[in-house]
């Protein structure tokens, strides 16, 4: 596959695409679609549908990285964690940050045009902070699902309110953190909440209206298919968020979405069973919500190992695959016609299970079941990864994962569940006798999964990937330093000190044929261009 | 009724046995991570199983330790969701009285004497070489005025018996997972000048370090000729021949009598 020069190819899309300037056209469905045809925008969390966080262009590249420089800094002035990727669109960004704040910026300066700010009631029940990791864009709105389990779509050129839904109680543990995804006329997002007990599901918006299309419950009720994989009532209270943005396939009309823990998080107690569809990935037709198939990768999960990672759209060959690392250490690709699982290799130390059953997938094994003084388990409970985004180049067709070197122990005992309380049924804690825990940037081969390199972080990190057609994987690390690796060999070509750890995925854009890149640190969103 | 609970100075409530259960999950779920199973420490959090606590003892000072964290330390604001989830003031105060079951009413320290402890620290077990307390001393190791509250008994034994076992944690930045830890660093400069010390600070493209003569340095990685980083620290194992039992006493009371005078300061 051939990418463009962006240098090159701006007038043509200009020409392309029929825009009459560099901004003020409407964001359609059929651009989304078609997203690739431009690079110089990013129209949604992960840059485009096959979830890849690749971008097409070129500017910058293995050559000159080194001579990147900070072009501006836009500040949140908020503590806490910053997650969220921006979205550009010709020349404007529109960005979220902690505590449900949205904001829209030229793109070119960091200059803002408008900041919304969601009033948030005390009694929000935000798991992991007071988190929110971006928009959806269609039309003339932006769309943002909120700490207090509302879906907002806000005018993209006022930050005024258009329309506001309330999608669940959010006192009693539920909440949004999540980009929304765009497909169609539809706005789809998952719930947070594994942490409370919580019932998970997936929704689906009118865009034009704010109306609900649909509701997927990510834990079966009575009658419906997997109902069965749950003990008593446990379903009730089965958790099964769904908190990291899907993807979408046109060809089949199917969207990917993956789901977290069954609650409580380290208690198997009490819901005896596979406890279907925790920790799965889910095929939906995206017009009606209606699942075409599972794949579930922890069975009966004690260890909070959330599948919310995304779900990267990988065509080898002939083949079409969804590619996830997941957060239990295990790499999978999945036949994505059928949820056939064709691989699943470990990225990661991996202590929690030792045997695969019949179809291939790694199983739990029950000396690895947390204990009521503790049992030492890897990976630890934030996982071998979490929701920081993998990135897969087309170029190299290598799949890049953040990949965290931490062992827990994990311990268990009795909680009765209590609405809009914690739900753990546990703890869990490091090995402080262990040697220290430190962090990757890994290029995995999706064919063998097999590691191609790696970049050695000093401590695990949260800081996602971005692959770009110069030649370059973008990441961060703990420590606050943003980097420039060769995607080819691992070898780090360039970093800036932010002077706060990045907590987001990066992105890029161009404007006037200049390519930037930008990423969240600390409290500040950078953008970082050639001098 | 959130509001009416955290106005009040004391725990609404104290001494609750029913409550102390609640207290308990929500502790294993938000502060185990950091302050261990029963709250007997975990290396990165104190023991707050001790009477005495370095940033308050009191109800108000505790819940608003817990509320909002305390800032220069990795203790992070609970309704901030920093490990764990974000608490509620109703569970904070169930936290609290969860933590007043566990403390041990008697101080550790009446097992040796203070003050001949005291002269062992300063004299032949040279300790205040690398420690300070309470103002006097080297500054090569961890600054030890808070220890004897913050660290229970078996802790402070084994760091002295074992300091290699569970390095001394340094400087933690927010956002970080894990602070850093006092490991022994030797590089070679590009002048050829050798240097050991202790690692204040690290990343993957730079060292900050504090030098055995207690000069402190930043280095570029890649413009050292070498550098080399163990876990072995610099601190020799003080085994039973070094110091028997008793003169380890002596100085652990000595510890707990500097950190129960500075507490709360």
């Amino acid at each position: 596959m051939k990418f463009m020069r962006v240098i090159h190819s701006i007038p043509y899309f200009i020409v392309c695409c029929g825009l009459p300037s560099s901004s003020g056209a409407q964001v359609t469905s059929e651009r989304l679609l078609n997203s690739s045809k431009e690079p110089q925008n990013w129209l949604m969390y992960s840059g485009d549908y096959a979830g890849h966080r690749f971008s097409a262009l070129d500017q910058i590249n293995v050559s000159n990285a080194a001579a990147l420089v900070p072009k501006w800094a836009y500040q949140t002035m908020a503590g806490g964690k910053f997650e969220a990727t921006p979205l550009v669109v010709d020349g404007i960004l529109y960005g979220t940050g902690q505590d449900d704040r949205v904001y829209a910026l030229d793109a070119r300066s960091g200059r803002p045009i408008w900041q919304y700010q969601r009033l948030l009631p005390a009694d929000i029940r935000p798991c992991c902070g007071r988190v929110n990791r971006g928009l959806g864009i269609l039309g003339d709105k932006v769309f943002v699902a909120t700490l207090d389990a509302h879906v907002i779509a806000l005018d993209s050129k006022t930050g005024n309110v258009v329309w506001d839904v309330n999608a669940a109680e959010h006192a009693k543990g539920y909440s949004f953190t999540l980009a929304p995804l765009v497909i169609k006329n539809l706005v789809l997002v998952g719930v947070s909440g594994g942490e409370y007990g919580i019932r998970g599901f997936i929704d689906a918006y009118d865009a034009t209206t704010g109306k609900r299309k649909w509701r997927f419950y990510t834990v079966p009720g009575p009658g419906e298919p997997g109902h069965e994989t749950w003990e008593g009532d446990s379903w009730k209270i089965g958790g099964s968020p769904a908190w990291i943005t899907g993807t979408y396939d046109p060809a089949t009309n199917t969207t990917f979405w993956t789901t977290g823990n069954p609650a409580p998080s380290n208690r198997g107690e009490g819901r005896a069973g596979d406890n279907l569809y925790s920790d799965s990935l889910l095929a939906l037709d995206p017009d009606t919500g209606k699942l075409k198939w599972h794949f579930q990768f922890t069975q009966h999960d004690e260890h909070d190992y959330d599948a919310t990672q995304v779900p990267v759209m990988i065509d080898h060959g002939d083949h079409k695959w969804i590619a996830q690392a997941n957060r239990n250490g295990f790499f999978y690709v999945v036949d994505r016609t059928n949820g056939k699982l064709i691989s699943a290799t470990s990225y990661a130390k991996v202590s929690w299970s030792t045997s695969k059953d019949t179809m291939g997938r790694p199983e739990p094994d029950k000396a690895g079941a947390p204990t009521l003084e503790g049992n030492r388990v890897c990976p630890g409970a934030a996982g071998a990864t979490n929701w920081m985004s993998p990135t897969y180049d087309p170029q190299t067709k290598l799949f890049y994962v953040t990949a965290r070197e931490q062992c827990d122990i994990f311990a268990t005992a009795p909680q009765p569940y209590d609405a809009g309380h914690a739900y753990y049924g546990s703890a869990y804690f490091p090995n402080d006798e262990a040697q220290p825990f430190w962090g990757a940037l890994r290029a995995l081969d999706p064919a063998t999964g097999k590691l191609k390199w790696e970049w050695k972080h000093a401590s695990p990190t949260w800081a996602g990937a971005l692959s770009t057609a110069g030649g370059l994987v973008f990441t961060g690390d703990a420590e606050g330093n943003f980097i420039a690796l060769d995607a080819a060999s691992g070898k780090a070509l360039w970093h800036f000190q932010c002077g706060g750890s990045v907590f987001a995925s990066p992105m890029s854009f161009a404007i006037d044929g200049k390519q930037y890149v930008a990423v969240a640190a600390g409290s500040a969103l950078f953008a970082f261009a050639l001098p | 009724m959130a509001v009416a609970l955290r106005a009040q100075e004391k725990n609404p409530f104290s001494g609750d046995a029913k409550v102390a259960k609640l207290g308990e999950s929500q502790f294993r779920a938000n502060c185990a991570f950091c302050h261990g199973l029963g709250a007997r420490g975990g290396g990165r959090g104190p023991d707050l199983t001790s009477a005495q606590k370095h940033h308050g003892n009191t109800d108000t000072e505790m819940f608003h330790n817990v509320h909002d964290g305390i800032p220069g330390t990795a203790m992070a604001a609970a309704t901030e969701g920093g490990i764990g989830v974000g608490m509620s003031d109703e569970e904070i105060w169930q936290v609290i009285t969860y933590i007043r079951s566990v403390e041990k009413k008697a101080s550790a320290a009446e097992t040796g004497n203070a003050t001949r402890g005291k002269e062992l620290f300063y004299g032949t077990a040279a300790c205040g070489t690398c420690h300070m307390v309470n103002g006097k001393g080297g500054r090569l190791g961890p600054d030890l005025s808070s220890t004897g509250v913050s660290r229970s008994v078996e802790y402070l034994t084994e760091s002295l018996r074992s300091p290699s076992k569970r390095l001394a944690k340094g400087i933690s930045q927010p956002l970080k997972d894990f602070a850093q830890e006092y490991e022994t660093a030797t590089v070679v400069t590009s002048d050829g000048t050798k240097l050991q010390g202790v690692v204040l600070n690290e990343d993957s493209f730079t060292v900050q370090m504090l030098d055995t003569r207690e000069q402190l340095h930043a280095f570029e990685k890649t413009k050292l000729r070498s550098y080399e980083k163990t876990r072995d620290s610099l601190m020799p194992a003080y085994d039973a021949k070094i110091l028997p039992d008793k003169d380890l006493k002596d100085l652990i009371a000595f510890l707990l009598a500097a950190s129960e005078k500075g507490a709360g300061q």
